[in-house]
């Protein structure tokens, strides 16, 4: 059945404080949360209060800063720094976003960053995410064709076919959306795909290049598979880059219909 | 603890290739139920008060009667489709699932019958 309560061994615990700095003027409170596999202790909510006038304006930079001169114990995912990489997101005030485009003037009160819901917890805010990266293998991100490419050129695509693709592509599979959507929430166990595979599949099968539409189409008419979807519309709430993955999906299951007429 | 591979976890058995005259049908009762529904308020209403004579010759007005008919198809198919997504979102254990869709689709038809020879015993044979 669905568990609405964190079982016993994830119930997060008060942590510890790390005080400002003496003369620090504006200060704000970063409450991480905190898991160590090794220590087989319960999660904990560690306080950090950063001095901002020392610190870069993104929730990232607070974090940095607290791994380069507080505690390099804190561990988190981050790359590029500019929301193209997907790596730094986690649930930051409540909502799933990427730590690098969240500006900490935007969040009231205490800030609370958290992993990403509802996934295992590798360490502190690196979520497991093998769930997600094999179900996006398993809709075969990659064209597929059974006419060979033009001998002398690329495939070509008209400028209306490529304006499909828009909405879609920009996805950097960061699944802010999936752990933010109940029905991923309560499907775990891999059979629901969720909104950031369903967006992939979407962006191939709005390809006007890609031939293997209808088997695509096959493979995600399931009960599970994409009708767990109840139009919740957390995923598009919550995506950094802006895209509505709801919308991709409600265009895969308008195609489903579309076929049987 | 399987040692299967999360691929092959989450290829799993496939699809289906199933969901879409679900997905379909829900719709269409839904948008059926729209006029379904104004029309089964107003004849409650419009028939409070009256005694079971009245009634009996208003339902056995042919318009009256498949209307009534309609309204229990449509209803009691709309619910049970909306059960059935209820119960896959919320119970996982898969005997558990499979039990109380069986049990919850039989009792829908149940139901739809009974009340179809209900109407129609109360229209055409009365007592």
């Amino acid at each position: 059945m669905v568990e609405f309560a964190l079982p016993a061994n994830s119930k997060v615990q008060p942590g510890k404080t790390h005080k400002a700095p003496p003369g620090a003027k504006r200060v704000r409170t970063f409450k991480v949360y905190r898991y160590d596999p090794d220590s087989g202790a319960n999660p904990r909510l560690d306080s950090f209060e950063i001095d901002l006038d020392d610190c870069g304006p993104m929730v990232l930079d607070a974090l940095l800063k607290i791994k380069d001169e507080v505690d390099q114990t804190v561990t988190f995912r981050r790359s590029c720094r500019e929301g193209i990489c997907g790596s730094c997101a986690m649930n930051i005030d409540g909502s799933n976003t990427l730590a690098c485009l969240k500006p900490i003037e935007d969040i009231k009160g205490d800030v609370k960053i958290y992993p990403l819901p509802h996934m295992p917890v590798v360490k502190d805010l690196v979520p497991d995410l093998t769930v997600p990266y094999a179900q996006f293998a398993s809709i075969k991100p990659w064209i597929q064709t059974e006419s060979p490419p033009p001998p002398d050129r690329e495939r070509l695509q008209s400028v209306e076919d490529r304006a499909k693709l828009d909405g879609m592509w920009e996805c950097i599979l960061c699944f802010c959306c999936s752990t933010s959507c109940p029905s991923y929430w309560w499907n775990g166990d891999a059979r629901y795909l969720g909104p950031a595979i369903l967006l992939q599949a979407a962006r191939w099968i709005h390809d006007s290049r890609d031939e293997y539409t209808g088997e695509r189409l096959d493979f995600l008419e399931d009960p599970f598979k994409l009708y767990r979807c109840h139009t919740i519309m957390n995923c598009t709430a919550t995506c950094p880059k802006g895209l509505n993955p709801a919308k991709a999906i409600a265009s895969i299951k308008a195609k489903l219909v579309e076929r049987r007429f | 603890m399987s040692m299967r591979s999360p691929l092959g976890r989450a290829r799993g058995l496939g699809s289906a290739k199933d969901g879409v005259s679900h997905f379909i049908w829900q719709r269409l009762t839904a948008i059926a139920l729209v006029p379904l529904s104004f029309w089964f308020v107003y004849s409650v209403v419009s028939l409070a008060g009256q005694d079971y004579g009245h009634f009996r010759a208003w339902l056995g007005q042919p318009g009256n009667l498949t209307m009534m008919v309609l309204v229990i198809f449509a209803v009691f198919h709309h619910g049970q489709l909306g059960m059935q997504v209820v119960i896959e979102d919320y119970v996982h254990d898969e005997k558990t699932m499979f039990t109380s869709l069986i049990v919850m689709k039989f009792a829908a038809v149940l139901m739809a019958v009974f009340s179809v020879v209900a109407v129609l015993r109360i229209a055409l044979v009365g007592g």
